[in-house]
């Protein structure tokens, strides 16, 4: 299948960085002259929002909507507050993921471009971008592209005579999953311990440092130029259902031919599997997650699902960062299962009870299980805290997202989990237990 | 207001509450560990699991946090729902994954919030199989000790010593299960409030070293309510004690002064009661100078002797001791005998703070007020060193603007979090004079450091800018002026304006600038409140006991008119200079101390010692510095003979033939007021030695108290029969009515059914979760208002050259705390203070001495450089290290 190359079109081969020279004169930094001379700062954001982008770093929000959320202060300049900022997540660390990666090695002048439209539609000052520590490559490519812009007159005061304003800094992240959280990202980027905040206030009311924010990740930033010069109804068209645009896909795991790719939004997952070559080594499909780490299982019987964000939802699963993560049928589940909770258990950030406390019991329950020292009990064990870390039951996020695949895994390979307890295996009393089994 | 339901029972409740604190409130039994009625909400225990429901039509519902729930109209909820208590059992048996179940060997046992909540969910059946993770544990200095293991990662240790207190030694460190709750490495926590995380932690990570040295369970302990003796704000503790040992101070509730919190000094200072070196029998100091024990019936034949011959006596009274044990002693040696053993300059400044109280009688702030002030101006006080716990309320104070902040963006003032992180570091404006760099300029804005004039100066322009009717001082420079004008029109601007003043510089022109800016406030803002600190815990009362000073009682002995010094729980050398003491005492034919510590004056002055009970082992009546006159109880009964230094006071008398006839406090609360009107408010500042609860007394030990027989099987296996109270409505056992309807002020520990630990069982006995005692706060305000009186004279007192002021620390300063082991250790070594340029014309390296002369008083000390003091100024460290009798400020000749 062809892909639709939007995001990735000045992707060289090579993956040489497209410097600034060669970003305008493959039309970039157009769509800013067209922002800035043809639309007022809150004309920007209808566009994006009649355009249907919707956020692609896994919760599929659309951008429009959250930036309509921003305080306005053109009719009240004095109640202007210090600072306005756009923060771009750019802290990729999704099991699974490295999309955003791509662009910000290849082409960081895209993303400049992004942010600086969207800052404009906002009404913010100031911007940051929130970057993985371990990318020092994308770190280094986006410095330099900041300094070109700048030296060119697309950052700093007065940018291209428009009377706005902005700075672009980098921050380079300590490292941990739980910075991918928008609002853990914040305590980070303020120098305090990555704990994410409760909802409401949303960022948009008290962000960064107590002023208006909002944060987007790479991706949902990058298609920000290219609605704004080509339209709405180009990008609409680009997507094959309700969904508009494109989106890169990427594939990691018992695939032939790993990577990434760019298709239209609501593309079958049997296509975009071919296109990885398949399952490699002439095996099965045992089941994928099509959008990270923390989003649950799709099976064979989901090959023709539309990749996007409703028609991954119909399929009990999300969208997610739309990179999946893809199992073939030698798989042992409990494995796969075990390395996540593993990942995620180490990646709480030890807020809140469930979270903290429950994920390491499952991790510890899942060894035990792969291990041949499960008991009668586990599996209604791993039931429950399946439902006593979901949503709404826990501070943020993070462990619902692992309780994702375990719950699907629960409900498709539920007598494969439950055939590793042995038969004749009891319930041990805890003395017994902590002598047997000292984990 | 908001129409909820919790449980099918219906109320009208605050909207600007969380679902939690509505519910206990209401006296529901929902558990939590993260939610502290001062810290608020964050959500992160997820203990509090209960059911919400959209509307009536919704039978579904879903479980949330309530103390991340706003209680908003129409709201409807279940405590008493499946899920959400198999919720809260669940929470509790994840903490457990980690806890190591040592509560037998814990300090915290049976105190301990855990135990409750885990009880309370009734999670009893551990399925967790795996190891537990384990952490290495700090030496935390002698006030507190590090247990991690025991550690539920509720986050309140670093929300409360971090976000409360503003302190930055405590972190959260590591992450997910192995979060670490410590220092970057061993030592003592570096904020003076650093106690209180004793009580805000739900179980035994953060304990009392002090009391772990002697340990016993709070159902063992004998507690009385207390009033705290180390400085003058009158916190109220709850001290518990076990066969005549004070093992430990813990914090008692009072909704408009501590609250939850006491300082370190308070808490760990108390160490003094259970010294060995105490005098615990009457002494009489022999020809070789050495003080030598007497039987009782000596003693009175000696003292008979001594009264017989005198040729006069005059009273030392003091502001450490009770209004009871100081009235005693002015009986005793006539009215126009007793002095108030205050020094000149002290009582000056401390009757300038009482005048400053009456002027303003309706302005005075509370502690737990001084909290809501909006705007503050504190001069010349460094209250971290002289009144600690208000620099904690202070610190609360700056906050309102992050609750305005809050406000503005429609979040509620219970979303800790939000609030914090949307007020940042937009404080409110809190101003200070002081004479050096102190430990609250981190909140301050452009802290002025001056000479106790230049303070004194400051206030006056102030007042001066915000009233031209209030005199004006000098011409400022433009910097000054700009200053104070911008400090005018900001106190001017603010809803509840604070000034803060004090007595601890000596001076009193600070305090009557603090008074001209006062009743300038006050002539356009109603809210406007006045907060004066002083010296001593009866420092106000004292001066309200309208007796001269100490200079009298020196004069007295130095041309004759008296040969007998008669002291009560004072020591002279904190009072005067060393040669004048030195001199009246070798003039002085008797010096009869009553006292509880082998201070100076004991140990070298005092001819006859009567060994008085120190608060613990006494009753009696302190005023505040808002004039507030709070009773404090007897905790346990000394070993004979040592008794209350009233029943000294009041045995001597009747030496000398005058028995006053006291049986009890009743009867000398009655003198005090029959002589003092104006302390008629004493009276009701708890209820009399006769008052009754349906017949019966109030216990000073919880009803579990244990062993209570067992104790004296050895002797005799029968239960002897607890003491009998002469003095209060306290039994000296768990026995009497405890509960609801007993008078606050009677509450000698917190306990209610279920809930065991300090901070969470006084929930029970307020009127709201950490609002007002029912029935009222303890204790009386005594000052009434004063005549209107005209602006002071801006009138300072300057000395030209090198000057000597004072320099607290709140370890050391404090003479009864310094006798306590905890805070001797925290005491710091002591140096002179001046600036670089001093130490330059001084032409002393930093670290080598200086030998200064004060008041004919010769100190050596290593020099050290402190920036921040103003030029030709010396920071003397008082009253430690023998330096306590110095008169300051006063001009010094460094040589």
């Amino acid at each position: 299948m062809e892909q639709t190359k939007v995001l990735t079109q000045r992707i060289r081969d090579d993956r040489a960085p497209v410097w600034i020279d060669d970003y305008i004169n493959e039309g970039g930094y157009e769509a800013l002259n067209k922002a800035l001379s043809d639309y007022g700062p809150t004309e920007v954001g209808p566009l994006i929002k009649e355009a249907g982008l919707r956020g692609r770093g896994g919760a599929g929000f659309p951008t429009g909507v959250k930036w309509s959320f921003m305080p306005r202060f053109e009719d009240r300049p004095d109640e202007r507050p210090k600072h306005v900022y756009l923060v771009v997540n750019a802290d990729e660390m999704e099991p699974g993921t490295f999309k955003d990666r791509m662009i910000m090695e290849g082409d960081p002048h895209q993303l400049i471009e992004g942010m600086i439209i969207a800052a404009y539609a906002i009404g913010a000052d100031m911007a940051y971008v929130f970057i993985r520590g371990e990318y020092v490559e994308c770190q280094k490519n986006l410095q330099r592209a900041i300094d070109e812009a700048h030296a060119k007159g697309y950052l700093g005061d007065d940018i291209l005579g428009s009377g706005f304003n902005l700075k672009i800094y980098l921050h380079m992240s300590a490292g941990r999953y739980i910075c991918g959280e928008e609002s853990a990202l914040l305590s980070a980027l303020e120098g305090r311990r990555a704990v994410p905040r409760h909802k409401p206030p949303f960022p948009a009311a008290s962000g960064l440092f107590g002023q208006p924010t909002t944060v987007n990740n790479v991706e949902t930033i990058c298609n920000v130029p290219h609605i704004v010069k080509n339209g709405v109804e180009w990008y609409k068209s680009l997507g094959h259902n309700k969904d508009g645009g494109t989106k890169i896909f990427g594939a990691s795991g018992h695939v032939a031919k790993p990577g990434l790719a760019e298709f239209g939004l609501g593309v079958k997952l049997g296509d975009v599997l071919e296109h990885f070559g398949g399952i490699r080594n002439g095996r099965k499909l045992k089941g994928l997650l099509p959008g990270g780490g923390s989003t649950p299982f799709l099976t064979p019987e989901h090959l023709d699902t539309p990749m996007d964000y409703d028609g991954v939802g119909a399929a009990g699963s999300r969208l997610g960062t739309a990179t999946m993560i893809v199992f073939d049928d030698q798989t042992p589940i409990v494995g796969v299962l075990k390395n996540l909770e593993h990942f995620y258990a180490q990646e709480s950030c030890g807020w809140c009870t469930p979270c903290r406390d429950g994920l390491p019991w499952v991790e510890k329950m899942l060894i035990g299980l792969e291990e041949g020292r499960g008991q009668p009990g586990d599996i209604e064990l791993l039931d429950l805290h399946v439902k006593l870390l979901g949503p709404g039951k826990t501070f943020c996020a993070h462990a619902p997202g692992a309780m994702g695949p375990l719950e699907a895994g629960l409900k498709y390979y539920r007598d494969e989990l439950s055939a590793l307890i042995p038969d004749d295996a009891t319930t041990l009393s805890l003395t017994q237990a902590a002598n047997a089994n000292p984990l | 207001m908001a129409h909820i339901t919790i449980d099918g029972r219906e109320y009208d409740v605050d909207d600007t509450e969380n679902l939690l604190a509505v519910a206990l409130s209401k006296g529901f039994d929902l558990p939590y560990f993260c939610w502290h009625p001062e810290l608020h909400s964050v959500g992160a225990c997820r203990q509090c699991a209960v059911k919400s429901y959209r509307n009536d039509e919704d039978e579904k519902g879903m479980v949330v946090m309530a103390c991340m729930t706003p209680c908003s109209d129409g709201g409807r909820f279940e405590i008493d729902d499946e899920e959400a208590a198999e919720m809260r059992a669940q929470v509790i048996e994840w903490l457990m994954t980690n806890h190591p179940h040592d509560c037998p060997v814990c300090e915290e046992g049976g105190e301990c919030h855990l135990q409750d909540m885990t009880l309370m969910t009734g999670h009893t059946q551990r399925r967790y199989r795996g190891a537990k993770r384990t952490h290495t544990n700090q030496d935390l200095g002698p006030f507190i000790n590090h247990e991690m293991n025991r550690c539920i990662a509720c986050y309140r240790c670093v929300r409360y010593y971090r976000d409360y207190a503003d302190g930055d030694d405590l972190r959260a460190l590591g992450s997910h299960n192995n979060v670490y709750f410590g220092r970057e490495r061993d030592g003592a926590f570096d904020n003076e409030f650093s106690g209180n995380l004793v009580e805000v932690c739900p179980t035994g990570v953060f304990t009392d070293k002090t009391l772990g040295a002697h340990y016993n369970r709070k159902w063992d302990m004998q507690n009385a309510p207390g009033i705290c003796t180390h400085c003058s704000l009158g916190c109220n503790t709850s001290p518990g004690s076990r066969q005549g040992v004070l093992k430990r101070i813990q914090n008692r509730f009072h909704g408009e002064i501590n609250h939850y919190f006491l300082c370190d000094r308070g808490r760990f200072g108390a160490g003094f009661v259970n010294r060995d070196d105490r005098p615990r029998q009457p002494l009489v100091r022999n020809a070789d100078g050495v003080l030598e024990p007497r039987d009782m019936d000596a003693m009175r034949a000696t003292m008979e002797e001594v009264l017989a011959a005198t040729t006069g006596m005059i009273g030392v009274g003091s502001p450490r001791a009770s209004l009871e044990d100081n009235y005693a002693l002015r009986n005793l040696v006539g009215a126009d005998f007793f002095t108030t053993g205050m020094s000149a300059h002290d009582q000056a400044a401390s009757l300038a703070g009482k005048a400053a109280l009456e002027a303003h009688a309706e302005r005075i702030a509370t502690l737990r007020e001084v909290e809501s002030c909006d705007a503050v101006l504190v001069l010349g006080e460094d209250v971290t060193q002289t009144a600690p716990r208000v620099a904690l309320s202070l610190r609360q104070a700056r906050r309102n603007r992050h609750l305005e902040l809050a406000a503005q963006n429609k979040i509620p003032k219970w979303h800790a979090r939000a609030v914090r992180d949307i007020g940042q570091y937009n404080n409110s404006p809190i101003f200070s004079a002081t004479t050096q760099a102190t430990r609250l300029d981190d909140i301050v804005i452009e802290p002025q450091r001056l000479r106790p004039d230049g303070i004194a100066e400051l206030g006056f322009a102030i007042a001066h800018a915000l009233d031209n009717t209030a005199p004006a001082v000098k011409q400022l420079d433009d910097d000054t002026q700009a200053l104070v004008d911008s400090i005018a029109a900001t106190l001017k601007g603010a809803k509840k304006p604070l000034i803060v003043a004090g007595t601890s510089l000596g001076d009193p022109a600070i305090v009557h600038a603090a008074n001209n800016a006062m009743k300038a406030l006050a002539a356009a803002n109603a809210e406007a409140r006045l907060f004066v600190t002083f010296a001593e815990a009866n420092s106000l009362g004292l001066a309200m006991m309208d007796a001269p000073d100490i200079e009298q009682a020196f004069t007295a002995i130095e041309n004759g008119t008296a040969d007998t010094l008669v002291v009560m729980q004072n020591c002279l050398y904190e009072r005067a200079p060393k040669a004048r003491v030195d001199a009246v005492v070798k003039k002085a034919k008797n010096v009869i101390v009553m006292d509880h510590s082998l201070n100076r004056t004991v140990g070298e002055a005092a001819t006859h010692v009567l060994p008085a009970g120190s608060f613990a082992e006494a009753d009696g009546t302190l005023v505040n510095n808002e004039g507030r006159a709070q009773r404090f109880f007897q905790v346990f009964i000394p070993d004979a003979p040592m008794q209350e230094g009233w029943r000294w006071a009041a045995d001597l008398a009747d030496v000398a033939g005058r028995d006053p006839e006291w049986a009890g406090m009743d009867d000398i609360i009655d003198a005090i007021v029959a002589d003092y009107p104006a302390l008629a408010g004493i009276k009701d500042a708890a209820p009399s030695q006769s008052f009754r609860k349906f017949g019966m007394r109030f216990p000073r030990s919880p009803h579990r108290y244990a062993a209570r027989t067992a104790l004296y099987a050895n002797v005799n296996v029968r239960e002897r029969r607890p003491t009998v109270d002469a003095d209060s409505p306290l039994s000296y056992s768990m026995e009497g009515y405890y509960g609801e309807g007993q008078p606050p002020s009677t509450l000698a520990f917190a306990w209610s059914p279920g809930w065991d630990s300090n901070q969470a069982a006084i929930t029970r006995f307020q009127d709201e979760v950490g609002g007002h005692l029912k029935g009222g706060d303890p204790g009386t305000r005594l000052i009434t208002p004063g005549t209107d009186t005209a602006f002071a004279p801006a009138d300072v007192t300057r000395v030209d050259g090198w000057q000597a002021v004072p320099m607290y620390h709140i370890f050391g300063s404090e003479s009864q705390s310094a006798r306590a082991e905890a805070i001797a250790e925290r005491m710091p070594e002591p140096v002179f203070r001046v600036n670089a340029e001093g130490a330059k014309t001084l032409g002393i390296t930093p670290g080598n001495d200086l030998s200064l002369t004060i008041d004919g008083e010769t100190h050596a000390f290593p020099l050290d450089v402190d920036p921040s003091l103003p030029d030709q100024t010396i920071a003397v460290p008082v009253g430690m290290h023998g330096v306590c009798g110095v008169r300051l400020p006063v001009g010094v000749e460094p040589k």
